[in-house]
């Protein structure tokens, strides 16, 4: 009887990792069948971009969102979900970026450099993907044994990351803000409930020593 | 329907007009939201009839209008014209209309009329574009022209598309088109015209003076602050053929316009 229900448990914790792991794959998948039915209106390239960019940050923001939630709500199981979900924010994000390299820009030389060195919003996205690279790669458990407690020091670039991704979505505002508020709240959340972590963690034991 | 009105091919371009589906389904009307696809799925229950017009300011006969008597004894011709938008795309459209001129001419401007100020409806009823709390625009749309640049031929006030009436979307039931400036200071849906001794407010330079000028010309050579104008994307654009082509002077409208300019400074007055 023991054994069922570890061998049951055991399912259900594969069911949804399963359901975890193909969840945000399903984006691209629409994505992908509305660029075949051509589908995206006069101008594909655009709204690829536009599409996958935005799945970007809400997948950086899912990634930052799974300690304080794993916190509040007492969910340990989120924690193993972290990395995937980091693995696929810089996946839609190279994805994004070579959409516009190809799309937009149509790997022309002259433009590529032009946009890299003269347009900041260009320039501070790119940057946040650069950043997001070492993370990936170092993403392993092995990496993470290696590297130890520089692992931690390494991986807290999520946070600049996420600032220069926001600042590349508000740098692109026309004339409502509305979505870069909404994202902007979110995020201030997600980095000010660490900062009050670790504000209340040091305050906490002289009092309790007083 | 319209009624037929001839191709002016003296003022046409060659180049093949962007397909119907285009030029309906990809438009900047934020009063119908931000997205290219918005208006065309949000517009369609615009009312245009009745509508009236206000002519007003330095006229000699100035008054309000019923859209029939304010076009009526205008005959329609067809222009094709590429349109380039600031955000560096650009189409071909067939328009069917008549030169703004030919229209301000009958209102009998005076000697003081020195620019034409545009409004476009204000009726966040139908517009929900204009009911949104955290757009940096104010409504209702306002745009501007220098009275020579009104009266130059090019300038079109458009009632049609591909010889049918001008969808909503597209601004119905008129509109302004004015081929060598950037795309917004083309005004659609326009209520109100008035000629005036002070040059105009207009909508994106109010938002973003630094970004959006009066003039805004198409100039290839004067990038805007966050994007470059040297290149634009005509559309409609396949994945694989970006269709990235160099910008031209006044949209290639330099021979026609370019003396307008004459003596000013174009990074200045951009």
């Amino acid at each position: 009887m023991v054994l069922t229900e570890v061998t049951g448990r055991r399912m259900k914790s594969h069911a949804r990792w399963w359901l975890v792991f193909l969840l945000p794959m399903l984006p691209l998948v629409w994505l992908v069948d509305r660029a075949l039915a051509l589908d995206l209106g006069a101008d594909p390239a655009q709204a690829i971009v536009q599409f996958t960019g935005i799945w970007t940050l809400r997948l950086l923001w899912i990634t930052l969102a799974i300690t304080p939630l794993r916190r509040i709500f007492h969910w340990g199981w989120l924690q193993r979900y972290r990395r995937m979900m980091g693995l696929y924010a810089l996946f839609y994000a190279i994805v994004h970026l070579l959409a516009f390299a190809t799309f937009i820009l149509g790997w022309r030389p002259d433009l590529l450099l032009r946009e890299l060195s003269e347009r900041p919003y260009i320039i501070v996205g790119t940057l946040a993907l650069l950043l997001l690279i070492p993370l990936g790669v170092t993403s392993t458990r092995g990496m993470q044994r290696r590297l130890g407690p520089k692992w931690a020091k390494l991986h807290r670039l999520v946070y600049l990351i996420a600032l220069l991704a926001m600042l590349h979505f508000i740098w692109q505002i026309r004339s409502s803000f509305q979505e870069q508020l909404i994202y902007g709240l979110i995020l201030a959340w997600l980095l000010g409930y660490r900062l009050w972590k670790r504000h209340r963690a040091p305050v906490r034991k002289p009092s309790r020593m007083a | 329907k319209l009624r037929e009105g001839d191709r002016n091919a003296a003022l046409s371009t060659s180049e093949a007009p962007a397909p119907y589906i285009s030029v309906t389904t990809h438009n900047n009307f934020y009063e119908f939201g931000l997205g290219k696809q918005d208006p065309s799925r949000k517009a369609q229950k615009f009312r245009t009839d009745p509508w009236s017009v206000e002519i007003a300011g330095e006229v000699n006969k100035p008054g309000t209008y019923a859209l029939e008597d304010l076009l009526g004894p205008h005959a329609l011709e067809e222009r094709i014209y590429r349109l380039r938008c600031v955000e560096a795309w650009s189409m071909v459209i067939p328009w069917m209309g008549f030169p703004l001129g030919d229209l301000l001419k009958r209102f009998e401007p005076t000697s003081r009329a020195k620019y034409v100020a545009f409004t476009t409806l204000h009726d966040p009823e139908q517009m929900p574009g204009q009911r949104g709390f955290f757009s940096t625009l104010d409504w209702p749309y306002i745009e501007g022209l220098r009275m020579d640049e009104a009266m130059h031929p090019l300038t079109l006030l458009a009632v049609g598309l591909y010889g049918n009436a001008l969808p909503p979307q597209n601004g119905a039931p008129f509109r302004l088109v004015v081929p060598w400036k950037y795309g917004f200071k083309s005004i659609k849906s326009i209520v109100r015209i008035e000629l005036t001794e002070e040059m105009p407010d207009t909508t994106w330079n109010l938002a973003a003076p630094n970004e959006y000028g009066f003039y805004a010309n198409v100039n290839p050579t004067v990038d805007h602050p966050r994007w470059s104008q040297a290149t634009e994307r005509r559309l409609p654009s396949s994945l694989f053929s970006p269709n990235i082509i160099d910008t031209q002077p006044f949209n290639g409208y330099a021979e026609q316009v370019a003396h307008l300019y004459n003596g000013m400074d174009l990074r200045k007055w951009f």
